[in-house]
């Protein structure tokens, strides 16, 4: 991500430029993170004081909203529920995604080109005319939540982690991606292979998923993101709180007009941590994945 | 990979498939009976009916509310970090994280921002101005929402405006300056026309995403005040949802998405148009 201009030239030409973009870009890299310092800074304030004005460094700086937040508001039991939930993601994409995407680059066949077009551009597709049908298929599984096997009767993987995880549990952008990847490996290592009489399954395992790493991690990354920031889904399936994702808990501060900020600011806070967390340790998974998709694409 | 064909048929093309039945029949899951084939009839009415079509313009204002911004402001940025300095990481990187905060989270934050006592009101009460009921305002609730989303959309489109005009050979520059190119000749001549992709890419992703908006009116405005800020998607939610008419919701979803798929193509072909002229 550098530029090949020389310094040397750039520095006599505008000198005063360089300085104006500098201050330009603090500025409007500090109104960017306005939000988040509020939103810190509320998420320590004492509630008694989260009305009327609120200064950026609290007073009497205090845990207790995060207490409030992951104890009374029960985000402990939303936290491990997406956790849950995102680690069979995770996994599922890492696993399926990468397989799928290995196969299209890599084994050619009549038609995989057409499968594969017509895979891509159900990424097109808008959530609102898949999330009905989906909603409908989830609640009719045969013998699930107490229905029959024409799955009636029941409220079938309504209101499960199964039913929360499984319409993520392969995104086929990350089949995309993954083919994206392997497209660009040389092919000679496993015709190599092949004549030295390596199975394809050892071919895969041996030779390509070990060269695969940075696209494991994007795969992860999206994947995790993708599920832990989803909230139509949830909000549609379940009914309960016990089995309440990350996003939904944050909502159910809503649901009484009176909102306390403090806890909910302590909660944004707990539940935005681990994505922020994931992206400092994996900046440049996070945008190679981003203009992967586009650039090469 | 037939696993994966498998799952993908399962989870998306079936579902549009049982969709469009849905869509022709009148379906409530309360009921004891499956589905009535009732024919064009859920799209005849969600055509006569006025909330449809209100929430229609919604979305359409939202997005040019949204798009124009947030894209120029991004290209703006990305020409601006396009070169090395100190601490250019440390800026992308602010100006990136919004992009990877959920948007139901960023909601929240907006909420207490416009709230009577939030950050907008703070800054309204130091000049003397009277506070605002921002998102209870029929003419500042959309704006309002919208104001949340430029913000937000930013710095995903400026990695990839980033991304694009990295791709530009330098040897263009180079050659168009020692011809006595002026910057604003660089910038009309190389870099627009190098950028055309990634920006088409841009745009069409943005007007898919922010058509969909959902999440952020559920935080902020709950579709209110008198339905100025009902999407065409939160109004699906609530039809299926609340009100278990999953036939006319599915035909709004149709509907909505050959409203997308229009707009979207018609902006890709009036970017790759204009190329030619």
């Amino acid at each position: 991500m550098t530029t090949s201009t020389p310094l040397r030239r750039r520095r006599s030409l505008d000198g005063h430029s360089a300085l104006t973009r500098a201050v330009l870009l603090t500025v409007m890299s500090l109104l960017v993170m306005v939000p988040f310092l509020w939103m810190i800074s509320l998420a320590f304030t004492p509630s008694e004081q989260a009305f009327g004005s609120v200064s950026l460094i609290p007073a009497s700086p205090t845990l207790e909203n995060f207490k409030t937040a992951l104890v009374d508001a029960n985000l402990l039991r939303a936290l491990t529920n997406s956790a849950l939930v995102a680690a069979a993601v995770v996994l599922g994409n890492c696993v399926i995604a990468i397989l799928a995407g290995y196969a299209f680059a890599m084994l050619k066949f009549r038609g995989s080109t057409a499968v594969f077009f017509a895979l891509i551009a159900t990424t097109a597709i808008p959530v609102s005319v898949t999330l009905i049908p989906l909603f409908l298929m989830t609640k009719g599984v045969p013998f699930a939540g107490g229905n029959d096997f024409l799955g009636q009767g029941g409220s079938g993987l309504l209101n499960t982690i199964a039913g929360l995880t499984l319409p993520h549990l392969v995104m086929p952008m990350n089949i995309f991606l993954s083919r994206q990847y392997f497209s660009g490996a040389s092919p000679e290592l496993a015709e190599a292979a092949r004549v030295d009489g390596a199975s394809e399954w050892r071919i895969f395992t041996r030779i390509y998923l070990p060269l695969a790493k940075p696209l494991v991690a994007v795969i992860a990354i999206f994947a995790f993101t993708g599920v832990w920031d989803d909230f139509l889904w949830p909000l549609v399936i379940t009914s309960s709180a016990e089995m309440q994702t990350v996003q939904l808990a944050l909502a159910r501060f809503l649901v009484d007009g009176n909102i306390q900020y403090g806890p909910l600011m302590a909660g944004v806070v707990l539940v935005t941590l681990p994505v922020v967390a994931v992206f400092i340790f994996n900046q440049r998974g996070f945008i190679s994945g981003l203009t992967d998709g586009s650039v090469k694409g | 990979m037939l696993p994966a064909a498998l799952y993908v048929c399962i989870f998306h093309l079936i579902p549009v498939v049982y969709g469009l039945v849905l869509s022709f029949s009148d379906y409530s899951p309360l009921s004891r009976s499956g589905p009535d084939f009732i024919g064009p009839e859920n799209y005849l009415q969600i055509f006569s009916d006025p909330t449809f079509g209100n929430s229609l313009i919604v979305t359409g204002k939202y997005v040019l509310m949204v798009l124009p911004v947030t894209v120029v402001l991004a290209l703006v940025l990305a020409v601006l970090v396009n070169r090395p300095f100190r601490g250019v990481g440390l800026v992308r990187s602010a100006l990136y994280i919004p992009h990877i905060v959920a948007l139901t989270a960023v909601s929240m934050i907006w909420l207490w921002m416009y709230s009577s006592h939030g950050l907008f009101n703070e800054i309204l009460a130091f000049f003397q101005i009277p506070e605002q009921n921002w998102l209870l305002d029929q003419d500042t609730a959309l704006p309002a929402v919208a104001a949340m989303r430029i913000w937000k959309a930013l710095g995903s489109n400026m990695v990839l405006l980033l991304a694009g005009l990295q791709s530009i050979p330098r040897e263009l520059y180079e050659a168009a300056r020692i011809d006595g190119a002026g910057k604003w000749n660089l910038f009309r001549h190389i870099t627009l026309p190098g950028l055309k992709p990634i920006l088409v890419y841009v745009v069409a992703m943005d007007i898919i995403f922010i058509s969909q908006g959902f999440a952020e009116i559920f935080v902020l405005t709950g579709g209110g005040p008198l339905g100025s800020t009902t999407t065409t998607n939160y109004l699906i939610y609530t039809e299926a949802f609340q009100y278990n008419r999953m036939g006319s919701a599915s035909a709004m979803a149709f509907v909505l998405f050959a409203f997308i798929a229009a707009a979207s193509l018609l902006a890709v072909r009036g970017m790759l148009g204009r190329k030619t002229s």
